[in-house]
Parts: C-alpha cells; sequence; structure tokens
C-alpha cells in the first residue's frame, strides 16, 4: 500500500448502533447474533422446564407439579428445544459463517434472512404466550392425533401448538431458501462446491431438508387444524380418518427433522477437528457423500417410530433394513473423523473439548439407534426412558456440544474477545459428567419397565434410585450452563483484542478481522482448495499478517428495511387468528393480518434494496 | 496402531458385553417391571434379539470409543510440534469402514427380519383369548370364549398362549406387560395383535406406554398368571352377572349365601349405587346397566376380587376405596369419573361394603 | 472514491433488486431465478403430501356425496342411490383456459423481452383474465357443491378434495393478485427489456400452478 494512501486514508467504516438499526438491520451478522441470542434464551427456558420435570420425578408418587403441569412441560421442553433452541442456533451459524465461508458480502436476500429471524421471534413468543393463559401445548411435541383432536384436547393448548408451529414453519422455509441460494450462487471465485467448507456442506443439506420437509408437517398441522375448527375427520375414526395417517405424516416430517438438527453439529466438528489436530479433514469426498446420503435416505426410515403400531411385517422389515442401514454413512462420518484426529498434533483447547465429546457421546447415541432399528427389541424400548436416553445422546451429546464446540470456536471472530481457557474447560467436563449422569441411566430404567412421559410412578417400580441420580446429573449439567454464561458475560466486558486468526484456521473467515466488517471482505483472497487460509499461511512462510480495517467506501451495502419486520407481523396476524375461530368475526383479525402481510410485501417490493446511487 | 491380536481382543469384548448385561441383569432383579428378566416366549425372542445387537453395540463401543481415546492420548501436541504429515484421506480405509458395519447390521437384519414375522400376527391354535379395550385411563379386558367381562387386572393360566386382540374406545393407548412381551399400540376402530405365553406363576404389573391424556401416567394394570385350575375358577366366578352371559342377570342361586347384616348394608350400598349415580357409567350385576358392554367406566361386578383400583394406582382396601369415592379428582386429576355430586360419608360406607361383596 | 477496494464487489455482493439482477453469480442464473425454482421444489412436496391424503382416502368416505357414480352410499341417513357430484365439462374447459394461459404468458414475456410493449400488456392482460376465469369456475364449482349438500366437512372426499383444490386456488389467486400488479407496472412503461425478470419469474411460477393442476385435474376428476 502507498503511503500516500495512508495519509489520505477515509475513516474506517463504521456500523450504526442503537435500537433501531438492531430491528432494521440486514446484515447478516447481526442477524446471526440475534439468533444466538433468542436462541440460547429459548434454550434455558428449555432447560427449566426439563429441571421442573427431574425434579418431580426424583420421588415415586410426587406432587411437586399436577399431571397436567407435567404433561405441559414435556411437551413444551422438547418443542422449545427443537425448533426454538437448536434449530436457530444453528441459524446462528449458517447466518454468521456461510457468507463468510464462501467469500460473500451477505446472504442472497438480506431482507429476507431479516424477515425469517423476526417470523421465528414472534413464532417463539406466541407458543410460550400460551403459559400466560394457563393453556400450553401439552400432547407431546409431535401431538399425535386423536389425542390432539377437539374431543380430547379442548382447550387452546393444542391450537397453540399447531399455530405456532406454522409460524416457525415459515420461517424455517424462507431460511432455507435463502441460503440454499446463496451457497449455489454466491460462492467466490475458484470456490467449487467440492472445496466448501464441510460445515457450509452439512449446512447445504440440511437447507434442503428443510425445504422436502417442512412441507409435509404444514400439511398435517393444516388438516389437524381443520378438523379442530372446520369439522373436517382427516384424522377421526368417526368420521372414516385415521390417526395413523397424523403418524405417518409427521414423521416423514419428523425423521429429516432430526437430520437437521444433527447435521450442522457434525458439520461444525469437522470445521474444529481439522484445525485443532493440524491437519486436514480426513475424507473430504466421503464426508460430503455420507452426509448427502443420509440425507437423501433420511426419508425413507420414517415408520421407525411407529414399529409399535401395528403396520404389519413387511412395513416393519422394509423400515428396519433401511433403518440400519443409514447406520453405515453415520459411521463412516465418525470414523473419517478419527482419521483426521489420528496422527495429527492435537492442540487442546475448548473447542476441540467439545468436538471431541460429540463424537464420544454420539458413537452412544447412535448404538442405541441401532438397538432401536430391530422393530421386535424396539417394542420393548420405544415410548420407554429408553428412548429419552438414545435421543438425548444423539441431540444434547451431538447436537448440542456439536454447537457449543462452534461457539468456543467462533465466539474471537464474532464478538472480538477471546472466552476464558480454564471455565470453557470446566465448563466441558462439567456439562460431560453431569450429561452423562442424567441420561446414561435413562438405558437401565427404560429397560427396566419405566415408560416416558409419566408424571410419576409408584414406589413399588423402584424407579426411584436412578431418577434421583439423574436430577443429581441434571442439576449439575445446568451449572456448567452457568459457568458459560459467566464465562461469555465477563469477557464481553473486556476490549476487543481477538486476533483474526487465533486458531490458525483454514477457512475464509480467519482472513478477515476480529469482528468482521460491515461488509465482510474488501478482496477475497484466491480460492484454489478446501483450505484457503492454509495455503495462505503456508505461501507466506507460516505466518499470515494481521489484516488491516479499512474504510470501504465505494462498497454497496443493502439498506435497512422495517418491511421484513411489518411483514413477519402480517404472518403472525393471520395464523394466530385461527385461535379466536370460537369467536363470532374472527374473520376480521384474519383480515386484519391479510392486510399487514400484504402492506409489508409490497412496500418490500417496491423498497430498493441499495440506496439509491448519485 | 496399538493392537492386540484380534481372537483376543474379541474375547474380552464378548467378556465385556456378556459380564454388563449380567450386572445389568442382575440388577434387574430389582425391578418389578423389567424387560431384562422374560418370563414369556414373546419375551424371551425379544430379549434374544436385543442381546444380539447388545453384543455387537459393545464390540463397536470399545473399538471406536478405544481408538478414540488412544488417539486423544497418542497425538496430545504443542502449539510449537512441527506440522503433522498433512494426509487427506484413504480410499482403502473407506471401503473398509463401510463394509464392516454393513456386515455387523446384516448380522443384526437377519434374526430381526425372522423375528418380525414371528410377532406380528395373532396367534392360533389353543389359545385364551382376551380383548383389551384402552380407555382415558383404565383397561377393560374381555374373554370372548369364556364370558368374561373386567378391568385393570387381567388373569391368565401359565404356560398357555394368551392372544390379545387389543382397540381403543378413544385415543391411542399402548400395552405394555415388560415381563412377557413387547409393547403394542391400541387404535380407536382398528384391533392390532399381540401375544405371549407366560411360563411362570405371580402377579406382575404392566403400563400405558403412549402418551394418552392426562393420566396416561396412572393407567396401569395387573397381570395375574395362575395355574390353569385357579384360572378356571376365576373365569367361573367372574362369569357370574358378566355383561356376556345372560345380559348380565344373575338368579340368587348363583350368589354366595349372605348373613342379613351384611345384607342389609349392601342392599343400602345398592341404593346409594343408583342414588350417587354410579349407575350412569359403571355397568353392575343387578342394576341398570348390568347387560351393558360399552359403558364409560369399568364393570364393577366383581370389583371385590381385584387387587388394586384406580387403573393400578391403589391397594383394593376400603380405605383407599373411601378415599376415592369421596373425591376420585383429588386422587387422579383430570380422571372422567365426575360425581354427579359429593357421597354421604355414609353412603360411601355402604358402597364400600357394597362393592367389596361383589368379589 | 476508490474503487480497489470493492474490487470483489462486482461478482457476488449481494443482489436485490430487479437492475442489480444481471451480475454474475456462480451459476449465472439471476438469485431470484434460483429461489423460485427452490420453492418450486418445496412446494412440490406440499402438493405431493395433499394428493397422497386424496388418494389414502380415495374410496374411505363413510357418507355421500361422491366424485363419481355408485350405485349406492350413504346419503342423509340412509343408503341410496348416489349421482357423481364433479362435473367434468366445466371443470375441463377451465382446466383449457389455465393451460392456454400459460401461453398467453410466454407471449408476454416474449413481448417484454423484445420490448414490444403492446405484446406485453395485451397477453399479461389475456393471462390475468384467464386467471380469473379459472378462480371464479372453481368458486361456481365449489358453490355448486354446496347447494347439492356437500359442506366441507361432509366427508372425507369433501374434505380432501376442498383442501387440495382450495389450496391451489389459492395458489392461482395469489399468481392473479402478482401478475395484476406486473400488468399495472407494464401499462406504466416500468417493464422495458432489462427489467423482463420480473416477468420472467412470475412466469415460472404460474407455469408451476399450472403443472399441479395438470396432475389434480386427472387424479382428482378422472381417475375412477
Amino acid at each position: 500500500m502507498a503511503t500516500s494512501v495512508l495519509e489520505h486514508a477515509p475513516a474506517i467504516h463504521q456500523e450504526k448502533s442503537g435500537l433501531w438499526s438492531w430491528i432494521t438491520t440486514v446484515d447478516h451478522k447481526r442477524i446471526g447474533i440475534l439468533y444466538g441470542t433468542t436462541a440460547f434464551i429459548f434454550f434455558l427456558i428449555g432447560g427449566i422446564e426439563a429441571l421442573i420435570m427431574r425434579l418431580q420425578l426424583m420421588r415415586p408418587d410426587n406432587h411437586l407439579v399436577s399431571a397436567e403441569a407435567f404433561n405441559s412441560l414435556f411437551t413444551m421442553h422438547g418443542t422449545t428445544m427443537i425448533f426454538l433452541g437448536v434449530m436457530p442456533l444453528s441459524a446462528m451459524f449458517f447466518n454468521y459463517f456461510i457468507p463468510l465461508h464462501i467469500g460473500a458480502r451477505d446472504v442472497a436476500f438480506p431482507r429476507l434472512n431479516a424477515f425469517s429471524y423476526w417470523v421465528f421471534l414472534l413464532g417463539g413468543l406466541f407458543i410460550n404466550f400460551s403459559f400466560l393463559l394457563n393453556a400450553a401445548p401439552n400432547a407431546g411435541w409431535f401431538g399425535y392425533a386423536n389425542l390432539t383432536e377437539r374431543t380430547y384436547s379442548p382447550g387452546l393448548n393444542t391450537d397453540f401448538w399447531v399455530l405456532g408451529l406454522q409460524i416457525l414453519g415459515i420461517a424455517s422455509m424462507a431460511a432455507a431458501i435463502n441460503f440454499f441460494v446463496t451457497i449455489v450462487n454466491l460462492r467466490a471465485p475458484g470456490m467449487k462446491m467440492l472445496r466448501m467448507p464441510m460445515f457450509v456442506w452439512m449446512s447445504f443439506i440440511t437447507q434442503i431438508l428443510l425445504l422436502l420437509a417442512f412441507p409435509v408437517i404444514t400439511v398435517a398441522l393444516v388438516f389437524l387444524m381443520m378438523d379442530r375448527h372446520f369439522g373436517s375427520h382427516f384424522f377421526l375414526p368417526e368420521g372414516g380418518g385415521d390417526p395413523v395417517l397424523w403418524q405417518h405424516l409427521f414423521w416423514i416430517f419428523g425423521h429429516p427433522e432430526v437430520y437437521i438438527l444433527i447435521l450442522p453439529a457434525f458439520g461444525i466438528v469437522s470445521e474444529v477437528l481439522p484445525v485443532f489436530s493440524r491437519k486436514p479433514l480426513f475424507g473430504y469426498t466421503a464426508m460430503v457423500f455420507s452426509g448427502a446420503f443420509i440425507a437423501f435416505l433420511g426419508f425413507g426410515v420414517w415408520s421407525h417410530h411407529m414399529f409399535a403400531t401395528g403396520m404389519g411385517p413387511i412395513a416393519d422389515s422394509f423400515f428396519a433394513i433401511s433403518t440400519m442401514l443409514i447406520a453405515v454413512p453415520t459411521g463412516v462420518k465418525i470414523f473419517n473423523w478419527l482419521g483426521t484426529i489420528w496422527g495429527g498434533s492435537l492442540q487442546f483447547k475448548t473447542p476441540l473439548y467439545f468436538a471431541l465429546g460429540m463424537v464420544a457421546m454420539f458413537i452412544i447415541g447412535g448404538l442405541s439407534g441401532v438397538m432401536h432399528s430391530s422393530p421386535p427389541a424396539d417394542l420393548q424400548q420405544t415410548d420407554s426412558y429408553f428412548v429419552v436416553a438414545h435421543f438425548h445422546y444423539v441431540l444434547f451429546g451431538g447436537s448440542i456440544f456439536g454447537l457449543t464446540a462452534g461457539a468456543y470456536y467462533w465466539f474471537p471472530k464474532m464478538f472480538g474477545r477471546m472466552l476464558n481457557e480454564t471455565i470453557g474447560k470446566a465448563h466441558f467436563w462439567l456439562m460431560l459428567i453431569g450429561f452423562n449422569l442424567t441420561f446414561f441411566p435413562m438405558h437401565f430404567l427404560g429397560l427396566n419397565g419405566m415408560p416416558r412421559r409419566v408424571y410419576t410412578y409408584a414406589a413399588g417400580s423402584n424407579f426411584e434410585f436412578w431418577n434421583r441420580i439423574e436430577t443429581w446429573g441434571a442439576l449439575l449439567l445446568a451449572f456448567s450452563l452457568l459457568l458459560f454464561v459467566y464465562n461469555v458475560v465477563s469477557t464481553m466486558r473486556k476490549p476487543k483484542t481477538a486476533p483474526a486468526d487465533p486458531w490458525k484456521g483454514a477457512t475464509l473467515e480467519w482472513l478477515i478481522p476480529s469482528p468482521p466488517q460491515e461488509f465482510n471482505f474488501a478482496d477475497v483472497p484466491p480460492v484454489n482448495s478446501s483450505t484457503p487460509a492454509w495455503d495462505l499461511r503456508r505461501a507466506g512462510g507460516g505466518q499470515l499478517p494481521e489484516p488491516k480495517r479499512v474504510s470501504g467506501a465505494g462498497i454497496h451495502l443493502p439498506s435497512p428495511s422495517i418491511w421484513p419486520v411489518v411483514t413477519a407481523c402480517g404472518v403472525l396476524g393471520v395464523i394466530g387468528s385461527i385461535l379466536f375461530t370460537h369467536m363470532k368475526g374472527w374473520f376480521v383479525i384474519t383480515l386484519c393480518g391479510a392486510a399487514v402481510l400484504l402492506f409489508g410485501i409490497y412496500r418490500w417490493a417496491f423498497e430498493p434494496p441499495f440506496p439509491e446511487e448519485h | 496402531m496399538i493392537k492386540r491380536p484380534g481372537s483376543l481382543r474379541r474375547l474380552l469384548v464378548g467378556l465385556t458385553a456378556l459380564s454388563l448385561l449380567l450386572l445389568v441383569a442382575s440388577c434387574a432383579h430389582n425391578y418389578p417391571q423389567t424387560t431384562l428378566l422374560p418370563r414369556g416366549d414373546f419375551g424371551r425372542m425379544v430379549d434374544k434379539l436385543f442381546r444380539t445387537t447388545v453384543f455387537w453395540a459393545a464390540i463397536v463401543f470399545v473399538l471406536v470409543e478405544g481408538a478414540l481415546l488412544v488417539a486423544i492420548f497418542k497425538f496430545r501436541g504443542r502449539p510449537d510440534d512441527p506440522e503433522p504429515r498433512q494426509v487427506h484421506g484413504n480410499t482403502g480405509l473407506e471401503v473398509v469402514w463401510t463394509m464392516i458395519p454393513a456386515f455387523i447390521l446384516v448380522m443384526i437384519a437377519v434374526p430381526t427380519i425372522k423375528t418380525i414375522f414371528k410377532t406380528s400376527s395373532y396367534a392360533e391354535g389353543d389359545v385364551v383369548n382376551v380383548e383389551v379395550i384402552g380407555h382415558q385411563w383404565w383397561w377393560e379386558f374381555r374373554y370372548p370364549d369364556l364370558g368374561v367381562v373386567t378391568a385393570n387386572e387381567m388373569h391368565v393360566p401359565v404356560n398357555r398362549t394368551v392372544n390379545l386382540r387389543m382397540t381403543s374406545a378413544d385415543v391411542i393407548h399402548s400395552f405394555w406387560v415388560p415381563q412377557f412381551a413387547g409393547k403394542r399400540d391400541l387404535f380407536p376402530k382398528k384391533h392390532n395383535p399381540l401375544w405371549f405365553k407366560a411360563e411362570v406363576t405371580g402377579t406382575f404389573t404392566g403400563q400405558c406406554a403412549e402418551f394418552c391424556g392426562e393420566q396416561h401416567g396412572r393407567m396401569g394394570f395387573v397381570l395375574q398368571v395362575q395355574p390353569q385350575e385357579e384360572f378356571d375358577a376365576w373365569a367361573a366366578s367372574q362369569r357370574v352377572g358378566s355383561p356376556l352371559v345372560n345380559a348380565g342377570r344373575v338368579d340368587s342361586t348363583q350368589m354366595p349365601a349372605r348373613d342379613a347384616a351384611a345384607d342389609s348394608l349392601e342392599k343400602a350400598g345398592q341404593a346409594a349405587f343408583n342414588a350417587g349415580g354410579c349407575i350412569a357409567c359403571h355397568a353392575m350385576t343387578g342394576t341398570a346397566l348390568a347387560g351393558v358392554l360399552a359403558a364409560k367406566g369399568p364393570n364393577l361386578t366383581h370389583v371385590g376380587s381385584r387387587s388394586t383400583i384406580v387403573g393400578g394406582m391403589l391397594q383394593n382396601t376400603p380405605e383407599n376405596l373411601a378415599r376415592w369415592l369421596s373425591n376420585p379428582d383429588s386422587v387422579k386429576s383430570g380422571v372422567l369419573m365426575i360425581l354427579p355430586r359429593k357421597l354421604t360419608s355414609q353412603e360411601i360406607t355402604t358402597l364400600v361394603a357394597y362393592l367389596r361383596s361383589h368379589r | 472514491m476508490s474503487h480497489a477496494s470493492h474490487a470483489m464487489d462486482a461478482p457476488h455482493g449481494v443482489r436485490e433488486g430487479s437492475m442489480h439482477d444481471m451480475h454474475p453469480t456462480t451459476t449465472g442464473i439471476p438469485s431470484r431465478k434460483v429461489a423460485l425454482w427452490t420453492l418450486i421444489g418445496s412446494e412440490c412436496l406440499f402438493f405431493a403430501s395433499l394428493i397422497s391424503t386424496y388418494l389414502v382416502y380415495k374410496g374411505k368416505s363413510l357418507v355421500g356425496p361422491l366424485p363419481h357414480t355408485e350405485s349406492q352410499c350413504m346419503l342423509h341417513g340412509q343408503m341410496q342411490a348416489c349421482e357423481p357430484i364433479i362435473e367434468i365439462p366445466l371443470v375441463t374447459f377451465g382446466t383449457a383456459v389455465l393451460l392456454f394461459s400459460s401461453f398467453f404468458i410466454v407471449l408476454a414475456l416474449y413481448g417484454a423481452q423484445k420490448g414490444r410493449r403492446g405484446m406485453l400488456i395485451g397477453w399479461l392482460g389475456a393471462t390475468v383474465v384467464a386467471g380469473l376465469f379459472f378462480v371464479g369456475m372453481q368458486v361456481y364449482e365449489f358453490t355448486h357443491f354446496f347447494h347439492k349438500g356437500m359442506g366441507y366437512s361432509t366427508n372425507l372426499f369433501s374434505s380432501s378434495f376442498f383442501t387440495l383444490t382450495g389450496f391451489h386456488g389459492s395458489h392461482v389467486t395469489a399468481g392473479v393478485i402478482w401478475l395484476s400488479t406486473l400488468l399495472v407496472l407494464a401499462i406504466r412503461g416500468k417493464i422495458p427489456p432489462g427489467k423482463s425478470l420480473n416477468l420472467e419469474i412470475a412466469a415460472l411460477y404460474w407455469h408451476f400452478v399450472d403443472v399441479v393442476w395438470i396432475v389434480i385435474f386427472p387424479v382428482v376428476y378422472l381417475m375412477r
């Protein structure tokens, strides 16, 4: 750089601050932070719901909470953790890092991105608002018909659940279209598909799953809503309908949904392990194809959730085999991770701890999954605490540990400060021990006859011992999360001194300042492999210069906009109006919502996305 | 690589798996509802399959978690260590670690498919047929060939196959008596099969295993396995006053003799049964719903003979009966047994005697 | 203003507005078009679920009316002779109109791309009219069914029929609103050849809605 440029250097680009700038932001990084903060709060709420359940189950015949309250707790715990916890936590990373990983300035549709966040927030608030009316959903996170029909669930509880999920579905669909197009269309020159970071690949496959799975649950929820409000009999046997149809439609969505929950964590682990082993991901192509195969096959296993429904031996056999088959590409991934760390030079920082913890815990969850894949054996395991153990090992041990690894790994990039290593390691060990204490004994309880979703159990069943241990484990787990919160809060008080590349990362985000400037890259470096930052570091003799912050003059950034928020409110109005069908003139609310929706869409469509050029 | 000779490793793994299973199984003695000490043929079949999966899972667990631990310790590095060899992959290895899990899964798939076909349909031959009807939150059991209708307590003869034909009166339930068989769901307007042969006598408990509403957690039942003669005697006494026999009508010669004092107490109980509104939902010999099969509540003709009440929740004692009758909702919140009016304590006393006399 | 610092701006900055869509993308296809194809893929699953449910419940209605000729069905509490409720001639005509409208919009798009304003406005107008006709036909059909005693909740056939065709019809209606907006813009001269992508994307959506009907029509109206 010429000295004359330095003397007359324009002021460094400053981002706007203040509440309004956050409400109207269309910057993927800010939207990512919004997603992450909101999701973490919902995650804590879901955790409190779990703790109350664990306290209730500590003793037989306990009366800490009523049966109804307990049923709402497990319903909301599941719904919250899945739709308001893990999915938006993954979305935080999709938002922040997909554009950085592919060398783009933002996602393909920044306003649509903001819209997704606001719809998510409104949907999460909507469904939790039910608590204030003492009408929290209480029929399980998978809401089996015909229990969820008006006959057996007359209150607003199930309506909050059905409508809340529809609202959240719109958020997910909009985001999925956005990220799909971004990955397909906005890659930097040289960033071929088979050079993308594995996180982007897994996220890409996740978006495809979202796009194909959510329409199916949308239809199922529409049918249930029609049954409850407009007199149809889609799932009502007295009208010729079949409750099993709900299960089929739900699980055709539900099984891909669990891959939606785990694949981003797989992607994060595939980023962290190479960096902290100082060698590339083992079997990049195998990882891509196994991920794609899991997604494809994931649409062919859904009835393994229905082995006890009496589908008949041919259906049972088909789904048993397809379920066993899906274990193969999953195993391939685990072995490739082992291959990555084998022969490496392991740098034991907190992200690596969590990534290794994820692999170790997911192996256990995967093995109990294989046990479930055999229908006759599953007839003992399904609907017992054994399956509760299984899915917590894959969802907490898998997704949450993976997402936590991502949090520690990417925190310096996002917030410009390094989290405390000692507290991080304490968090890891306490979380690992607490997690295993809570969930491993559930395998025993399930095999020894404790069904799931029971608000209490008889003293003579002898379930008390392990339940007690599990409750202490859960408290330890909760404490470890407090350590994490403390780590984050105390770190945010420090100045932003993190370097651009604290971990010697392989991918593009480490080449820009921490945190990045609003426009991400001033110039995208050449991409000739899947490890562009390592290539540059190698070319520089093992060193990478600290990138400077620049003015960003002349870079076009999309304008902030309020229309995504307005449109999101319209969505809430239209869908939420169905809560009021028991009132005369309820349709007026729908029309008002539709008016706001259309107004928002029109203003959005006719608003120039960039400031008018002069 | 750190590896012991293959056969020794297999032996170690097998022993680990076996000892783990034995450890867990021995603890299983403490659990009345355990699946790990099967006492019937269906249970033994699925348990065998389960142990096969555990065997292979244990091998995989030890090998893979072992490799992970070995890697963690062997490849600890320091920041200033030289860069390790930059390996990108190994196609041969990919093939091997795709084929081996596939092989293991075949080892699980073959016995699985065989067992699926064995356990999917109704049993035939010399079976005891029982119809199971799930209600929110109690179990109805009917023996069509024996003319028995009862609730919450199923009696079966030992060493004979019991053939269940199961449906629901309302929402989806699931019948689970873990010691003898896996579970199967009960759907409204459809029937699902389940069979098992109990090989030991005794008293066992089971529970509903599909969330069915507020009191799903308290929808239990008792399974009484008896020698054939005892079972026949039980069935014979349950037939008296059953809706399947003579529309529930009983002539006085069939009822055991009673003394006058007890008789008047029970007559008062019967009056209370009518006045208190019980007759609206409970079939009971000698009352309005005597021959009715599809009553809302359990048939009480032989309620005195049952060891538990309230869906297996309480022992069948006078105190518990009284507690239940005075305020069902406080015992089992949300219960569909809603009394038209509160019963007086006098009514309750007579009712308890009345019900307990119906063995 | 320094231009070096935004050297990478041109290839893959964010472009949402119409005038920026002509910049290069990785695939060479404008992002909004890729987005619509993605939406179409997703909507295929949506309609597939609705159609599958219709097929699963075909013949399972406990009471009539029924779509095709049956000798008997349960009507008003007793088994009686059952007239088929659907009227194929009207719907076939509506189908033809919808199919033609896809052709009209192709012509309109051609007009837009070639800068032939008259052609654009005329054929786009014809598309809107055809779409309105189709929706009108459906409204008439639904009202007719209602008068013959088949409401939304009458039986499984009615519920699955109205849900499936209702969602399709609402997609057509949304398309008509979209195309009408573009028609107004075209009349005001706001769709020159450089902005024809806007119409192209709407046309793509319109063709999709048509294709869905091509599946629904035989499945519901023709198949027995």
